[in-house]
């Protein structure tokens, strides 16, 4: 009783919460939900391939085709260009815009690293005469490494977006909102690798 | 006046600097663990596939699976810092809607199609892998 006499005369007529636990703006969460999406493309892709995966129409296997070594590198590529975007983030919420910058350039040259590998994997496959329209396996192949492979590239040219953002106007809070969505995008496109490493070209060789 | 305006401005940035910190992002340490961790769990299953460590080919399979599965909580953990509060609590929910959307598309999937396939009785492509 004593607290609901010392509301005063407008706080009496409201009815909801003025201060509520909301972030000030949704973007974070959206982008999340962005993700969310993305990974059901994956998830689909991934089923596709776990239906075609076997079916070589006489052709050649994940035994036969895939290089191993080659796979290990790109893994190592990416999972260092994750901790180095990791670092950038530090140096980010550190307000040191230098470092950022020099960290993000690492981890843009790592995924451009990975790439590189994978177009030069793709390229190698198509001359051996593997490309996707030789059978189910390979198609359902290329379209989900594919997939992945063109999400790093778009995440390669945001980065440099940032980057020249970054450069231009500092690390103000849009910029570390910027910086953050990018860095959900890059770890998620890491744990996407892990399947396709694992389900994909382990799992391919193993049989 | 100036000042006043200056001092509510920069009160503002508190505020909202404050919510976004509320975000997720990690420290040093998070980023190492997971890193090592990540490291680990990644050189393991390309030993048992490449140094042809396991018995049969069955057992390497659930294990490369079991670690894959792994890695992916510890980048979710480490490097995405997901956790039950941030946002209120909806990553979560969307995550986990996610992860249920994807278990029916992916056992389901498998499930219909290796049904048809085991109910065709003309060889499928499938049958002719035996074909040099």
């Amino acid at each position: 009783m004593a607290h609901a006499q010392a509301l005063t005369e407008a706080d009496k007529d409201r009815f909801y919460l003025t201060e509520d636990h909301h972030p000030e703006n949704g973007t974070l969460l959206g982008f999340w939900i962005y993700l969310m999406s993305d990974c059901l493309i994956f998830a689909v892709l991934f089923a596709c391939y776990a239906v075609l995966g076997r079916n070589y129409a006489a052709g050649p296997s994940g035994a036969d085709l895939f290089d191993l070594p080659i796979v290990a590198v790109n893994t190592a590529l990416l999972l260092f260009s994750s901790i180095t975007y990791g670092f950038a983030m530090i140096s980010a919420q550190a307000k040191k815009v230098k470092p950022t910058l020099a960290w993000l350039a690492v981890t843009g040259l790592l995924g451009l690293g990975f790439l590189s590998l994978e177009l030069y994997e793709f390229n190698h496959l198509i001359h051996e005469g593997a490309g996707p329209q030789r059978s189910a396996f390979l198609s359902s192949f290329f379209v989900l490494v594919g997939t992945h492979g063109l999400h790093v590239t778009f995440g390669c040219i945001w980065l440099v977006t940032l980057m020249v953002q970054v450069a231009k106007r500092g690390l103000g809070g849009e910029m570390k909102r910027r910086l953050m969505c990018l860095s959900m995008f890059w770890h998620f496109l890491d744990v996407i690798w892990i399947g396709v490493f694992s389900f994909v070209y382990l799992l391919g060789v193993l049989k | 006046m100036s000042a006043a305006s200056h001092d509510a401005h920069h009160a503002h940035d508190d505020h909202g600097h404050g919510h976004e910190d509320g975000g997720a992002h990690g420290t040093l340490k998070d980023y190492v663990i997971g890193f090592v961790l990540a490291v680990i769990l990644t050189a393991i299953p390309f030993w048992l596939v490449m140094g042809d460590v396991l018995p049969n080919n069955q057992m390497t399979a659930l294990a490369v699976m079991g670690l894959a599965v792994i890695q992916v909580i510890v980048h979710m953990i480490y490097f995405l810092h997901m956790n039950s509060r941030s946002e209120g609590g909806w990553t979560m929910l969307a995550l986990v809607f996610t992860l249920v959307v994807v278990v029916i598309t992916l056992s389901g999937s498998l499930w219909v199609m290796h049904n048809l396939d085991s109910h065709m009785m003309a060889p499928m492509p499938h049958d002719m892998r035996e074909v040099p």
